[in-house]
């Protein structure tokens, strides 16, 4: 058995300890806005906060999650910061297909934790590793700046 | 064409309605229905000549509930491009609805009752735009006559306003919900009875919303809060997961399996041979061997258990496909006549007293569409009847190719489309939902998902086929153009569907191959043959990828060894504004339009370049070391022309400062959607330019993962990328917006490289080629 705390819950889930968080959350606790692209930590659509750290959850065994605080953009909106990368996210039109959005936000909200107001510099270093095929980058590189205004605004 | 029924207020629209018996029809036959856009048919065009055409029926796509409520019916596939927002916009406009009391509801897939529904070729808006409208008019109508005789007053004096229906004299009004039963039971008014509403009155139709307090992207809150639902987030109680490996070749077959390590893994429950349809496979699954399990983890690990032989004789030559060498062959090849498409003068006299001859050879590669959501599906059988949710484009084809393949009838097939993960031609090939209803049926009907993974997708993509551009000019003294000559070399996608023809098809060489649009004394263009060695399908934009990256980087190589100025120049080739018909340049094929409706009209294309070198401050001197690059292209009855700002440094990394990108599809339904594609065409084309690249060894695809199928990050990103959107004309007629951003970037792009650097790449990608 692992324990698992996910968006504030307990969860007690009947997997082996090496199995990748990504297939815990989707197949198991079913909670599917992380999301599968490419299994080995190459594109960012599954990432997911540890202790508030952005994780890639295809690579991350359950037995590393252990004992941390889990939170997927499920449980994102309850945080401060990431409810306001939602909000700018909405306020710019960013996302077009919409699936890489959630790893995108995720680690959106990582970064504006660590650094409050980011330069563009320090937005390419956090968010190379996530890929949106549609195009959305420069809109998301927007939505950081007005996300990190919004945090100005309510600071 | 059209179905009418007559009442109102709609049941779910799940219910299945009597077929006509539709036999139950192979890829071939879906290949053969091209036929009537490819054939010299002249009498339909547009969404008439689409298979199963248009529907207008405001019972098909409108419910109003009693609370108000307004539902529309989306028919196409939402895969970014915002399709259920722009449809809905147009509907609630004609029908005077409020954007609060709209929500919008994913049609199955349907032909018979919604009509054409493959999302594909940039047509939904064009094609849906006058259909959806009219539905809603008629709803409008209907709501009208309702109140008028509630009221007892002439329907004349009833006008909706928003959600309601008013009447002026008296200043009494009925909210949209209040009169929807007593609607419901009056017949569809006749279509010539109609009267749309005027421009002046749209209130969400032409919105440019970013700035805006609420955007109406109708799905954005779901996706920024992962409760939009794709493809691998449906959950059925009972159902299994399932990977397969397929064979590593195009055309190879299951020789032999060990799966005794496979079974040992925890959680693999069963592992199920996959019979593969051979050459040419259409959209029937490769085959191969499934290993289902209770997780997809489990599955993962149990195909990588598998010990597996391949038999690669029935793959034939196949087997020994190098890209490197097709590469070679196909300029080799390109040296020699092949069949004439295009002719004008002659070509051979004008080369001959040219002052200057240029010739340049141009390649792109393979490419897989790659969507971030890999292919996915979920099936069930239940009583003979087969259910699948994937993310599909062409949910018709996947309806058609599960009724042949499981022997029950289409009606008994019944596909939910959920929203895309991105598409870009990938998921118009529903191979994944026949993998997943196949075994379904081996497993007596039970759930069962199967999950590509990315190395699925990249060695198995329907590839974009490589093509080789020979190109031939002559210049006179002043540097004029007196001769092009253009020979194309690609494997065509018609080898996906019968025997390889091994040359282009007319639709595709019509993809600006036939349709350039330079205004030169004398002309030849020639097909010759190329063979298919790997799947090639649709990726988006499709053949003008090729086409406009030889075209508009030749024209450029052109001004320069004229010593002119590239846009001068390019404006000088294209000639003074006219319309030209495509059928006077031996094109068939318009992307199915009305010649006479969508000429190709040089005003817009001058148009274009115009507006995106004026944003680009053209004129203004760069330092060294940087360098700006134009491209033009026409394709999807759209027009787009791109200026990059680059910088090279001296290890030859490319900077890219900006991107102004005007384009012209004629009248703007959801500008900010229109925005957003163009963008994501500049991102994705730099991705082309710069790095895509699927190659083949001995038959394999050498690309596993995205650290070597490489796209464009946020690091290649212009610091600016600008649109400029232009000629939102009511009287022109709507253009595509999907595909037709595309084609110009990796042009324009690798002519800005040249005016910083000096160098000029005719092999995409650009790779390492700038480096030292």
């Amino acid at each position: 058995m692992v324990t698992l705390t996910i968006n504030g819950r307990q969860h007690e889930l009947d997997v082996p300890e090496q199995m990748p968080l990504l297939w815990a959350l989707r197949d198991v606790v079913r909670l599917t806005g992380t999301k599968f692209g490419c299994g080995i930590a190459q594109c960012g659509a599954c990432t997911v906060h540890l202790d508030g750290e952005a994780v890639r959850a295809c690579v991350t065994p359950v037995s590393q999650a252990q004992d941390r605080e889990i939170t997927t953009i499920e449980g994102i909106a309850d945080d401060a910061v990431g409810s306001r990368v939602q909000r700018a996210w909405l306020e710019l039109g960013v996302a077009q297909c919409g699936y890489c959005q959630s790893g995108q936000i995720m680690g959106a909200a990582a970064l504006l934790k660590q650094t409050a107001s980011p330069s563009d510099e320090q937005i390419v270093e956090a968010m190379d590793g996530n890929l949106c095929r549609c195009g959305t980058y420069s809109r998301i590189r927007q939505a950081i700046h007005r996300a990190a205004e919004h945090g100005e605004e309510s600071a | 064409m059209t179905t009418h029924r007559d009442t109102l207020l709609l049941a779910n629209v799940s219910r299945r309605h009597v077929l006509k018996g539709l036999a139950a029809s192979s890829a071939l036959v879906i290949a053969a229905r091209w036929s009537p856009l490819l054939a010299d048919d002249e009498a339909s065009y547009g969404a008439e000549a689409m298979p199963h055409g248009w529907v207008d029926d405001p019972n098909v796509f409108i419910r109003i509930d009693e609370d108000g409520t307004v539902t529309v019916v989306n028919h196409r596939a939402e895969m970014g491009q915002g399709i259920r927002t722009s449809l809905v916009m147009v509907a609630a406009d004609e029908l005077g609805a409020d954007w609060q009391q709209v929500k919008v509801e994913q049609a199955p897939g349907d032909e018979e009752t919604y009509g054409n529904q493959n999302t594909d070729g940039s047509r939904s808006m064009r094609h849906a735009f006058d259909p959806m409208r009219r539905a809603a008019a008629a709803a409008r109508t209907m709501l009208e006559q309702a109140a008028a005789e509630q009221w007892q007053v002439p329907v004349d004096e009833c006008q909706a306003g928003v959600h309601v229906v008013i009447h002026a004299a008296s200043g009494r009004e009925l909210g949209f919900g209040e009169l929807a039963a007593a609607a419901s039971q009056l017949p569809v008014p006749e279509r010539d009875s109609l009267t749309l509403k005027p421009r002046n009155e749209w209130r969400y139709i032409g919105r440019d919303n970013v700035a805006d307090d609420v955007p109406l992207a109708i799905d954005g809150e779901d996706i920024v809060t992962g409760r939009a639902r794709y493809g691998a987030d449906i959950h059925l109680d009972d159902m299994r997961y399932a990977v397969i490996a397929r064979p590593p070749v195009y055309g190879a077959q299951l020789a032999s399996v060990d799966d005794s390590a496979a079974l040992e893994v925890p959680g693999v429950v069963r592992v199920v041979e996959v019979p593969g349809v051979g050459q040419p496979a259409g959209f029937a699954p490769l085959g191969g061997v499934a290993v289902i399990a209770e997780n997809t983890w489990a599955a993962i690990q149990g195909r990588d258990a598998l010990d597996i032989e391949w038999d690669l004789d029935a793959a034939g030559d196949n087997a020994d496909y190098d890209s490197d060498a097709y590469r070679e062959a196909l300029e080799q090849a390109a040296t020699a006549a092949g069949r004439v498409i295009r002719e004008r003068g002659d070509i051979d006299a004008a080369l001959d007293q040219a002052e200057q001859h240029l010739e340049a050879t141009y390649y792109m590669p393979h490419m897989a569409q790659a969507p971030i959501e890999p292919p996915v599906a979920l099936a069930r059988i239940v009583d003979g009847k087969a259910e699948v949710w994937a993310p599909v484009q062409h949910p018709q084809a996947a309806r058609e190719g599960i009724a042949e393949q499981l022997g029950i009838a289409l009606e008994d097939v019944t596909v939910h489309a959920t929203l895309l993960g991105g598409g870009f031609g990938r998921k118009s090939k529903p191979d994944f939902m026949l993998e997943a209803s196949y075994l379904s049926q081996a497993l007596d009907g039970r759930p069962v998902r199967v999950q590509w993974t990315r190395e699925d997708d990249l060695h198995h993509a329907y590839f974009h086929a490589v093509s080789v551009d020979r190109l031939e000019a002559g210049l006179d003294t002043e540097g004029k153009a007196l001769g092009w000559r253009h020979r194309t070399l690609s494997p065509s996608i018609a080898s996906l569907f019968a025997p390889d023809p091994e040359h282009k098809q007319d639709f595709e060489l019509g993809m600006g191959f036939t349709t350039v649009p330079f205004d030169i004394p004398a002309m030849r263009l020639e097909n010759p043959d190329a063979s298919a060695h790997v799947r090639i399908g649709w990726f988006r934009a499709v053949y003008n990828l090729p086409h406009a990256f030889a075209i508009q980087s030749f024209a450029a190589e052109m001004a320069a060894a004229a010593g002119r100025d590239h846009r001068d120049y390019l404006l000088e080739l294209l000639g003074p504004a006219r319309q030209i018909d495509p059928r006077d340049v031996n094109d068939s094929w318009n992307y199915g339009e009305d010649p006479a409706r969508y000429p190709i009209d040089i005003g817009r294309l001058r148009g274009v370049i115009e507006r995106a070198t004026e944003a680009a401050e053209w004129q203004r001197e760069r330092p060294a070391g940087r360098g700006l690059g134009l491209a033009v292209h026409h394709s999807f009855a759209a027009y787009a022309a791109v200026v990059f700002d680059v910088a090279v440094n001296d290890a030859g990394e490319v900077t890219i400062h900006s991107a102004d990108i005007a384009f012209d599809c004629g009248p703007q339904i959801n500008p900010e959607r229109i925005r957003s594609q163009m963008e994501g065409s500049c991102i994705m084309g730099i991705g082309i330019a710069l790095h895509s690249e699927i190659t083949a060894r001995e038959g394999r695809i050498e690309q596993d993962n995205f650290h070597q199928f490489r796209i464009t990050r946020l690091s290649h990103t212009p610091h600016e990328i600008r649109v400029h959107l232009i000629n939102d004309d009511p009287e022109l007629a709507l253009g595509g917006v999907g595909e037709p951003g595309l084609p110009p970037v990796a042009p324009a792009l690798c002519n800005a490289i040249y005016a910083a650097t000096g160098k000029r790449i005719r092999r995409l990608p650009v790779g390492d080629q700038l480096a030292g």
